[in-house]
């Protein structure tokens, strides 16, 4: 078990877009073990207001020292997270959960809507990061162009030249959701493993698809979360059959084989 | 660590300081193993274990409130015999005391688990939820009717050679009563609080916020309550009382034993922050070598109500 508690400085704070913030902490004995797909409990307040840490996915690592998380202000926690500035202290603990399998994959595509696409950041640049990288295809949706911001050129920066857009308003690229772009983009001479992280209905909607197709589909969840840990056994989420034990966003997951698990 | 006497005692049971884990909120201890020097600990209460393993609530099981939290969980466990072949060789090598916590729907289903986990090397004491629902009397829960708490820590004691702890449920007009009735069944030492029943809605949706629309709040916002009811408890019964609810600091701690614990359960925090267990060992220790105390115990129920 890698998993420890660290009291990360905040290094840079970068405000992306009106409401998405980017913050990257020096935080060595996390980033030294963070694989893509795992997250972090941060606590926001150390008067416990709010009481419960937030899971945050890492965005990603930068060499053996900082971790990097991007997300939007969406409540009192995120709120504090967007005002701290540099060499203020933030308590973490991680890494948690289990990331994305791609060990062995020809063809990879990953599929993010909204803040879901954090953590597949930090997968293209592993992805691509090898001597001869698999094939790549990256689809980023969002619901206005103003909510990506600099993210596609984030991805195209580091490679991934086949990166392509949807948003629900037309604003840039795809008038539409993110998921109608896949058959679009993967051919049939390629087996396919989908990695995808978003809003439940976008990931449904990529799930569906790769099932027709009998692409390989890799899913990263989200759920309320109380202890990340597996202590609190909050994030329970129903497997396939809908039977049996739940499974544990935090332990079984974040990341998850699509097959494994309900989606209703 | 610096020397300082933490110990106290309950029944039988010398534990090296007052501070142990609550059910529910620690795994079964090993979950904290990066986080804490569980050996450092007065004691560990592993998450409720029922005779058969327990599916739980469908989710959402949790929701943040002010200063808390509401769950309902369901009493989700991996049943006796997983408990005992699968968490107890861990549990009998983290060098400190290791409670079990039991519940059940029937007189029955506490017994055989009392009687089971009596013949198990490495358990030190058990500790009785009362907060569920009696499935042969109408669902009414054991805990919050006195002749079925007094009837089930009877049954617990009487098929066990362990020490008893009844964990109390606060969702009672007078828990006092309640706790003279499980000292005079034969439990050794009182635990309090369980959580308090509470609520939320979702205004947009109309919805409640938990699937099982109802779950037990926990966090400091119930501090003041369970406080309330240790210090009531404390003067109604002659066993221990080991107090529960909303601790966080060791400031925390430290009231409740003036109130009259003799030993406190850390619960949601260890959530919040997975180290307090060990942070809040660590300021009674700075606490009674400030104070030149002889020890710990001198704290407790030294309240003075002038």
């Amino acid at each position: 078990m890698n998993q420890c508690e660290e009291r990360a400085e905040i290094v840079r704070q970068e405000q992306l877009t009106a409401e998405i913030f980017r913050l990257t902490l020096k935080a060595p004995q996390i980033a030294s073990n963070a694989r893509p797909g795992q997250f972090v409990m941060v606590q926001t307040s150390p008067c416990y207001d709010p009481l419960l840490r937030r899971p945050l996915s890492i965005h990603q690592t930068i060499g053996n020292e900082q971790v990097q998380l991007l997300y939007k202000v969406v409540g009192k926690g995120t709120r504090i997270l967007a005002a701290l500035t540099p060499g203020q202290k933030l308590n973490l603990t991680g890494p948690l959960g289990h990331g994305f399998d791609l060990a062995g994959k020809q063809a990879i595509c990953l599929v993010g809507g909204g803040m879901g696409i954090a953590p597949l950041y930090f997968l293209a640049r592993e992805i691509l990061r090898a001597t001869t990288p698999p094939k790549c295809i990256v689809l980023l949706g969002a619901r206005t162009a103003s909510e990506l911001g600099s993210l596609p050129r984030d991805f195209m920066d580091i490679g991934a030249t086949e990166t392509h857009i949807a948003t629900d308003d037309g604003s840039r690229g795809h008038h539409g959701f993110v998921a109608e772009l896949l058959p679009q983009h993967l051919g049939p001479d390629h087996q396919w493993t989908v990695c995808t992280c978003g809003p439940h209905p976008m990931m449904k909607g990529v799930v569906s698809q790769c099932r027709a197709q009998d692409w390989e589909c890799q899913v990263s969840l989200e759920t309320m979360m109380a202890c990340g840990i597996a202590a609190c056994l909050g994030c329970a989420i129903p497997r396939a059959d809908l039977s049996g034990p739940y499974l544990h966003v935090c332990k079984d997951g974040p990341v998850f084989r699509a097959e494994e698990v309900a989606w209703l | 660590m610096i020397e300082a006497n933490l110990r106290v005692t309950i029944g039988d049971i010398i534990f090296k300081n007052p501070v142990l884990t609550a059910s529910g909120t620690f795994g079964y201890a090993k979950e904290f193993a990066p986080y804490v020097n569980l050996h450092h600990l007065g004691g560990v209460v592993v998450k409720g274990i029922s005779l058969e393993p327990r599916r739980g609530n469908p989710p959402p099981r949790i929701v943040e409130t002010a200063g808390g939290m509401l769950n309902a969980i369901g009493l989700e466990n991996v049943g006796l015999d997983r408990f005992i072949t699968e968490k107890m060789p861990y549990l009998r090598g983290i060098g400190t005391k290791v409670i079990v916590n039991i519940l059940g729907d029937s007189l029955e289903e506490y017994q055989t688990l009392a009687q089971h986990l009596s013949e198990i090397e490495g358990i030190s004491a058990l500790e009785v939820n009362i907060s569920c629902p009696n499935v042969k009397k109408g669902g009414v829960a054991f805990g919050t009717d006195p002749a079925m708490a007094e009837a089930v820590t009877q049954a617990v004691c009487a098929h066990s050679s362990l020490p008893v702890i009844v964990k109390l449920s606060p969702n009672v007009t007078d828990i006092a009563q309640i706790a003279k009735a499980v000292e005079a069944g034969g439990a050794q030492a009182v635990s309090l609080i369980n959580t308090l029943l509470g609520m939320a809605i979702d205004v947009k949706s109309r919805r409640p916020r938990l699937a099982n629309i109802v779950g037990g709040l926990s966090g400091p916002a119930i501090k003041p309550i369970a406080l309330r009811m240790v210090w009531q408890v404390a003067q109604a019964v002659k066993i221990p009382v080991i107090g529960i609810g909303g601790i966080t600091t060791t400031e925390d701690a430290l009231e409740f034993l003036l109130a009259g614990a003799t030993a406190i359960e850390v619960g949601t925090a260890n959530f919040v922050n997975p180290r307090v267990s060990q942070e809040i060992v660590e300021g009674l220790v700075r606490y009674v070598t400030e104070n030149k105390l002889d020890g710990i115990s001198e704290v407790i129920g030294g309240l003075i109500v002038d």
